[in-house]
């Protein structure tokens, strides 16, 4: 697939955010990236982050090279990164909710 | 880059020492029962120059009486017209008193002591009439830079914020603390994450001190409220967690030591980069809320002093405010094409990588001496004035002791 783009922040950074929705195949690094293209291992919404590296469970997200949260389990290079396998260090409710609409899971109203 | 240092355009001079780069007539109403005379003035005078802000009242409320005390002191406002019903706490002629201390033309007026609603709007009209004419006279001044406060906050995020929208105004605040000027940035709730990054940025051991003492209260706020500021449309638009919509957000910082930290209405002390930290502290009735809305933000931006601030949205907004312009940057460049006629500025094209930071920032700075020399944001040639001015309980200076005084 040509045409699609992914931005990475900071060199130590270990995601990068997809410039439109990604489909599997490549895509370019723009920003400061280390390397000129990437993998991409399945569909990414723009916006959303993409996989620069293996992460392994319990493993640091970084982006703009600091921690903005860590695996909820194992993440391939190229794998989408969201609220489905990681989670915030501070907000215990945000990686309940869903991950495609952000609405709560966890509050039922009658 | 080009030279910015020795760029000056005219502004207002006031009292005081500082300079506006609006001349207004404030319209300030008292409690929510005068609003509708007050507001019926300015809507009737129909001038640019005219903006209303006001307090619901009735009760007096220590934070909302020294915001409007700001306000009225703001370079940008050159003469106050206060409007009061007659039975409030908040005083309309304390108002004007202050007003003309500060060396600025005023009037006040109760609603009952001048017939109602018709009389009233007659007379008061004749009053603004007056004090615009006086504010004909007020002294002009050669300002740059170093003479400006700039405010910048971001509402409706999206993932182009953090990578386009808040990195062009971090870029901009860095020009602006080189040239001596001032940059506030806030929304310290959206920090989250980031204590040891901000706390090393502190200027010294009294700024340092205060960077952790508003970290650590709003990191408990937080706690206690169990929300973050962080909401389902930003998990949406690709954000994860709230550490990473912090990041994105306190990037409008730039990359300057941070002086210290501010409290609503409190002008910075000095020149410098100053975090401005809105969030209610603790009280006997608990924290209350921070701000609920993007024009509570801008108003606190402005109370500071700011006498232009930048308003950072992806998914797009609409407001402008009281007292000084508002400029919208935009991140993302569908927002900018779908509401081009209230987006200022577009930093998408740093995203395809068409245009450069450096380059994005020249263009800023450029928009910046348009609107200080007196041309239109898009907010002011719309009619957007809004206003929030809520009940709160905040100290006037960051609570800690500090061992530095």
């Amino acid at each position: 697939m040509t045409g699609q783009a992914v931005f990475q922040i900071d060199r130590a950074d270990n995601v990068a955010t997809a410039l439109q929705a990604l489909v599997p195949g490549t895509a370019a690094a723009h920003g400061d990236p280390i390397q000129p293209g990437v993998t991409v291992a399945e569909e990414i919404p723009a916006g959303h982050k993409l996989a620069l590296r293996d992460i392994a469970p319990g493993g640091s997200i970084v982006k703009y090279g600091v921690v903005i949260g860590c695996a909820t389990k194992a993440i391939k290079t190229g794998q989408w990164v969201h609220l489905h396998n990681m989670k915030s260090l501070y907000d215990a409710r945000s990686s309940s909710l869903d991950a495609v609409t952000g609405a709560p899971t966890d509050t039922h109203y009658e | 880059m080009k030279e910015y240092q020795d760029v000056r355009w005219q502004g207002y001079l006031r009292q005081d020492g500082r300079k506006g780069i609006r001349n207004k007539l404030l319209v300030v109403y008292t409690v929510e029962c005068s609003s509708h005379v007050a507001k019926e003035i300015a809507r009737r005078i129909d001038s640019d120059d005219v903006d209303v802000v006001g307090f619901d009242g009735c009760c007096d409320n220590e934070y909302a009486v020294r915001l409007l005390l700001a306000l009225i002191r703001h370079p940008n406002v050159g003469a106050v017209l206060a409007v009061g019903l007659g039975c409030e706490y908040v005083q309309p002629r304390h108002l004007a008193e202050k007003a003309l201390e500060a060396g600025k033309p005023a009037q006040w007026f109760f609603v009952q002591e001048h017939g109602g609603t018709g009389p009233s709007i007659e007379y008061g009209l004749r009053q603004a009439r007056l004090l615009l004419e006086e504010l004909r006279h007020t002294t002009m001044a050669p300002m740059g830079f170093s003479d400006l406060v700039v405010g910048a906050e971001c509402g409706g995020s999206d993932y182009t914020s953090g990578l386009a929208g808040n990195v062009v105004v971090g870029r901009f605040y860095d020009k602006l603390v080189d040239l001596g000027g001032t940059a506030v940035f806030e929304e310290i709730v959206e920090a989250v994450g980031l204590k040891d990054l901000l706390v090393r940025r502190g200027a010294d051991d009294c700024a340092r001190e205060q960077l952790a003492y508003t970290y650590d209260k709003a990191l408990e706020y937080c706690k206690s409220v169990r929300q973050y500021s962080v909401s389902p449309g930003n998990f949406a638009g690709g954000l994860s967690s709230i550490e990473e919509k912090s990041m994105g957000a306190v990037i409008k910082s730039g990359s300057r030591p941070i002086s210290g930290v501010i409290k609503v209405s409190q002008p910075p002390p000095r020149h410098g980069l100053w975090l401005l930290d809105s969030t209610p502290d603790p009280y006997w009735m608990g924290f209350g809320y921070t701000n609920p809305n993007d024009n509570e933000g801008l108003m606190d931006l402005i109370s500071c002093g700011c006498q232009l601030v930048f308003l950072v949205t992806g998914r797009g907004n609409v407001v402008g405010s009281a007292v000084a312009p508002v400029y919208k940057i935009t991140g993302n460049s569908v927002t900018f094409q779908r509401m081009s006629g209230d987006m200022d500025f577009n930093a998408g094209p740093a995203l395809s990588g068409e245009v450069t930071l450096e380059q994005l920032c020249e263009n800023l700075c450029d928009e910046v001496l348009r609107v200080c020399s007196g041309g239109q944001t898009n907010a002011e040639r719309l009619g957007h004035k809004e206003y929030f001015i809520p009940y709160k309980y905040q100290e006037k200076e960051v609570a800690l002791k500090r061992r530095c005084e």
